[in-house]
């Protein structure tokens, strides 16, 4: 087997070292009947020839992003991330390390940390940021918790217009806590009435509200008069981001208010790929910092006085305070925060937001081309990449018949919100700077089929 | 507490250098680089975007004005910069990476290539299922492994890392006692547990009860018995554990927990000592999490992503996260929402398919043999260590030991040298330490994992390095370890300045 070094005699050596006649002598504390009779379904090893050949036949059933005109969005972008990035992140030194817990052989992996916790304060106009949790949904479930930890409150509201899978990860994460999670109904024709629903139900009990922006219909809010309403009542605003590239384009989070930002930063520097690995990005204010989940990386000086990082704050985490942490995560998204860093700084402020107004041009376009097929509607009106349509038809119906003319149309809100009323016509869409006018010419033309 | 005994200090001053002072602060091949933010600035770009000249905007009037503040640098740049910053790593590809618990062993690149397939990179999550076939094969495929290996009939692949695993697992635990009419107390965790148990018991609305360690580092059935009770919910019990022991009693043990009406988690962390060997399945378990990134070779990548697909019993499946994977009437595979018993969901899309391709790879190529052969070469590696170190330094439980050996400092007592400070050395010898100061289950724990993946000159040149190390310790002076390492990029880091006035990110110094 070409991944296992030893032969046959460095195993016998071994063993005369040992002391024992074979390696089964070295598994006599697991229990003899548990060990007899066992055997296994599968098959024996295989040649790196013959497991690309597998791997490969699996792969070339699926239809990627990249070979059709593709319009999906929610929560998942296509975005185009440059060679250097894939490059980088694959050296194996950055590949193949553990967690930085020796920081004398690890300020590689620590500086890039400090970088992309910068990056992430910038970008969400934020005070401070973690070094990654596992997606933006999960994250969105932690902020209710610290939330809940901050305010000493139990009742959190999320907002209708939340994305909907972000909303069921946050009331899994609180099914067995003490805390009151309460989602609101999603109005996609009418993102302020969410807003006012949400400023309604503040009180002085209300611990936090948790709101999307863009929402996951697509429009762009002002959130600053929920944050002064919820700051009135000492609550604490959650604003979550999935499309962190919309920070460049879109006043931030922290101008608006917000107490805790939770983003999903798939878009930059990370691929689709099917829904994870992605990375959750975790900002808040410089008061709220001992309440954190997530590691820290923190600046500090070596013994000769040298600049170094090293993790910090860390009595807040599982592995020192147990029972008592703030979190149970550990392992994190490293390897994706590093690719975010990466592509962040090739990109830098000037790239970052070029790319957010080709994101946004591309979908004016698309609104425009939209608008010009009878019986669609699109209902966003202030929106950065994505778009509400509603269809004449069943959006899932829709959906399948346009794949079957290879083109990738959208996302049925049906799908993130299986349970609401008043979705099944309408699709959302997203347009990239992955998409071109010729895609949005097919988009039209095959919408024009399948609706006639 | 947990790493703490020891640990770091504010570190004694130390000579740089030999007195020599290069101009660049550089020394050769050890070289400084600043941040990005010192070297870059908001107006350069590495990146060329067509330009799509001024349209009319549909901000409604929330435009960001103010400037970000994100530095820029050019392409060649940017692969210096993070090339030079890669170089201050240690890691798997430069040698071997003894940390116990967690498996550092060999990432094949071939798992890197499949997994960066278009078919599975460039894939999203909310396709219709027609167009994702293939991937959904994936986890199909992936799944069947993992429950053939375990034994156990059903698995969620929704969890992001271990620590995610345990808490799917313990939820659906908590559901099964809540649908059975009481949600119980308490979770009972021994001394030796992962930090994440206990956390995890706690995000689950349980106390935690703590099983003290008994002489030969394991759990007995009978000291446990005094612990149960019906208001005990589960045990999570990591198995091999953590002082790299298989709990001999498991089977009893299992009886014990299941007798009071109580459930068995297992913590999968160290599967590693015994694929295709050993089925869970076959030792009473009722749900455990396998670390992909750890036992299925997929990169840790500096501290994550992870993967921890959690396997069930029957008495606990009905209660796993949605969306489960399910064959529909044409036979095609689709993602499955009607379970009406679920937790729910754990995370927004289908877990992480990026690790499960790169696990699938490297289980396709062992096949079940391969996973055995691994599982008896770690076993063998760590009793090998464990044999020729035994004269010098401090085992802490009687072999033979599963794939990672415990030691602890009783030999470098009186010695002036602590754990830390032995650790650190190693270091200087080229390795990265071993797993310190875990399990707390002993004094200034030294636990080693040298996995399947080193040769046995590369086992014969760790164990040289760690006799002489030992040697060394007997010596009166002892500053090579009090203030090593002497040789890696940066010496001892100050922790408790960092911790006492955080620095969290780069800010612009002030004119």
């Amino acid at each position: 087997m070409r991944y296992l070094p030893l032969s046959d005699t460095d195993r016998s050596e071994m063993l005369d070292t040992v002391g024992v006649a074979s390696v089964d002598d070295l598994f006599v504390d697991v229990p003899k009947s548990a060990q007899q009779g066992v055997s296994f379904d599968l098959p024996s090893h295989a040649s790196e020839m013959e497991v690309e050949k597998i791997m490969s036949s699996m792969a070339a059933k699926n239809i990627s992003a990249g070979s059709v005109p593709f319009f999906l969005g929610a929560g998942a972008y296509k975005h185009h991330v440059p060679a250097t990035v894939d490059h980088l992140i694959q050296r194996g030194e950055f590949l193949t390390a553990y967690t930085p817990y020796q920081p004398e052989i690890s300020q590689g992996t620590l500086q890039c940390l400090f970088e992309f916790q910068t990056q992430v304060a910038q970008l969400t106009g934020m005070d401070v940021a973690n070094a990654s949790l596992y997606d933006g949904s999960t994250g969105c479930g932690e902020a209710v918790l610290m939330s809940r930890r901050v305010t000493r409150r139990k009742n959190a509201f999320l907002s209708g217009n939340l994305h909907g899978h972000y909303g069921d990860v946050a009331k899994t994460l609180t099914s067995f806590t003490d805390d009151n999670v309460e989602s609101l109904s999603p109005t996609p024709h009418d993102a302020k009435a969410d807003i006012d629903a949400l400023m309604a139900l503040v009180d002085k009990d209300t611990s936090c509200v948790v709101v999307q922006n863009p929402n996951v219909f697509g429009e762009v809010l002002d959130l600053t008069p929920l944050a002064e309403k919820l700051h009135e009542n000492g609550a604490l605003l959650v604003v979550v981001v999935t499309e962190v590239i919309s920070l460049g384009a879109i006043k931030s989070p922290g101008e608006m208010g917000a107490d805790i930002v939770v983003g999903e930063g798939q878009s930059i520097g990370n691929g689709l790929n099917f829904g994870g690995p992605y990375l959750g990005l975790f900002a808040t204010r410089q008061k709220f910092l001992r309440q954190m989940p997530g590691r820290l990386c923190g600046e500090t000086e070596d013994a000769t006085g040298k600049r170094g990082y090293v993790l910090t704050l860390s009595t807040r985490e599982q592995h020192i305070r147990r029972e008592k942490a703030t979190s149970n995560i550990c392992t994190n998204s490293g390897l994706c925060a590093l690719a975010f860093t990466i592509h962040m700084t090739l990109l830098g402020e000037a790239g970052f937001r070029a790319l957010a107004k080709l994101n946004h041009k591309h979908t004016v376009d698309l609104k425009a081309a939209l608008g010009k097929v009878s019986d669609v509607e699109v209902l966003s009106n202030s929106f950065f990449n994505e778009l509400a349509v509603v269809l004449p038809q069943p959006a899932t119906e829709v959906v399948e018949a346009l794949a079957a003319k290879e083109i990738l149309a959208g996302v049925p809100a049906s799908r993130l919100f299986p349970n609401a009323d008043g979705l099944d016509n309408i699709l959302l869409m997203a347009a990239t700077e992955c998409v071109s006018e010729s895609d949005i010419a097919a988009l039209v033309t095959a919408l024009w089929e399948v609706l006639s | 507490m947990m790493n703490r005994q020891g640990r770091p200090s504010q570190p004694e001053k130390n000579a740089p250098n030999k007195g020599i002072q290069t101009s660049t602060g550089n020394y050769g091949l050890d070289i400084e680089e600043p941040l990005s933010y010192e070297l870059g600035n908001i107006h350069t770009s590495g990146v060329d975007l067509p330009s799509c000249g001024e349209f009319e905007s549909s901000l409604g009037g929330l435009e960001r004005n103010s400037d970000i503040g994100i530095a820029g640098l050019s392409e060649p740049e940017v692969l210096r910069h993070y090339t030079r910053l890669s170089r201050k790593n240690y890691a798997i590809d430069m040698g071997l990476y003894p940390l116990g618990s967690c498996t550092m062993k060999h990432n094949p690149r071939l798992n890197e290539k499949m997994a960066r397939l278009a078919g599975f990179a460039d894939i999203h999550p909310l396709q219709p299922q027609s167009t994702v076939q293939g991937a959904l094969q994936v986890m199909d495929t992936l799944s069947h492994w993992l429950k053939e290996l375990t034994g156990m009939p059903a698995v969620s692949m929704s969890p992001k890392a271990g620590a995610h695993g345990e808490l799917c697992g313990l939820m659906a635990i908590r559901a099964a006692h809540e649908a059975a009419g009481n949600p119980r107390e308490y979770v009972l965790v021994p001394e030796s547990a992962h930090g994440t148990n206990p956390a995890t018991a706690t995000l689950c609305g349980y106390k935690v009860k703590t099983i003290p360690a008994e002489a030969d580092g394991r759990v007995h059935a009978a000291l446990l018995k005094e612990y149960l009770d019906e208001n005990c919910a589960a045990i999570m019990l990591t198995n091999p554990n953590t002082c790299g022991l298989f709990e001999r009693e498991i089977i009893e043990i299992a009886d014990a927990v299941h007798e009071v009406g109580a459930l068995f988690y297992c913590d999968g962390a160290n599967f590693n000592a015994i694929m295709g060997r050993v089925r869970p399945g076959d030792l009473g378990i009722d749900a455990m999490h396998l670390n992909l990134h750890k036992t299925f070779s997929t990169p840790h990548g500096g501290g994550g992503p992870g993967s921890g697909p959690v396997v069930f019993s029957e008495r606990v499946a009905p209660y796993m996260p949605v969306p489960l994977l399910e064959n529909d009437a044409d036979l095609a595979l689709v993602e499955g929402m009607d379970v009406p018993n679920s937790i729910g969901r754990l995370t927004a899309f289908h877990g992480q398919m990026g690790m499960f391709t790169r696990a699938l790879t490297y289980m396709l190529s062992h096949g079940a043999d391969g996973l055995k052969q691994a599982s008896d070469d770690a076993v063998l590696s760590a009793n090998y260590i464990m044999a020729s170190l035994q004269d010098v330094m401090s085992v802490s439980f009687e072999g033979p030991c599963m794939h990672e050996v415990l030691f602890d400092d009783r030999f470098l007592k009186d010695r002036g040298v602590s754990t830390l400070d032995f650790a650190k050395a190693m270091i200087d010898e080229g390795f990265h330490p071993m797993t310190m100061y875990f399990p707390l289950v002993v004094h200034g724990a030294m636990l080693i994992e040298p996995t399947e993946s080193e040769s046995k000159a590369s086992l014969d040149q760790f164990i040289t390095s760690l006799r002489s190390l030992a040697e060394a310790t007997k010596q009166d002076d002892v500053t090579r370890f009090t203030g090593a390492p002497h040789f890696a990029p940066l010496q001892r880091l100050d922790e408790t300045a960092a911790a006492r006035s955080p620095i969290l990110k780069w800010t612009p110094k002030a004119e």
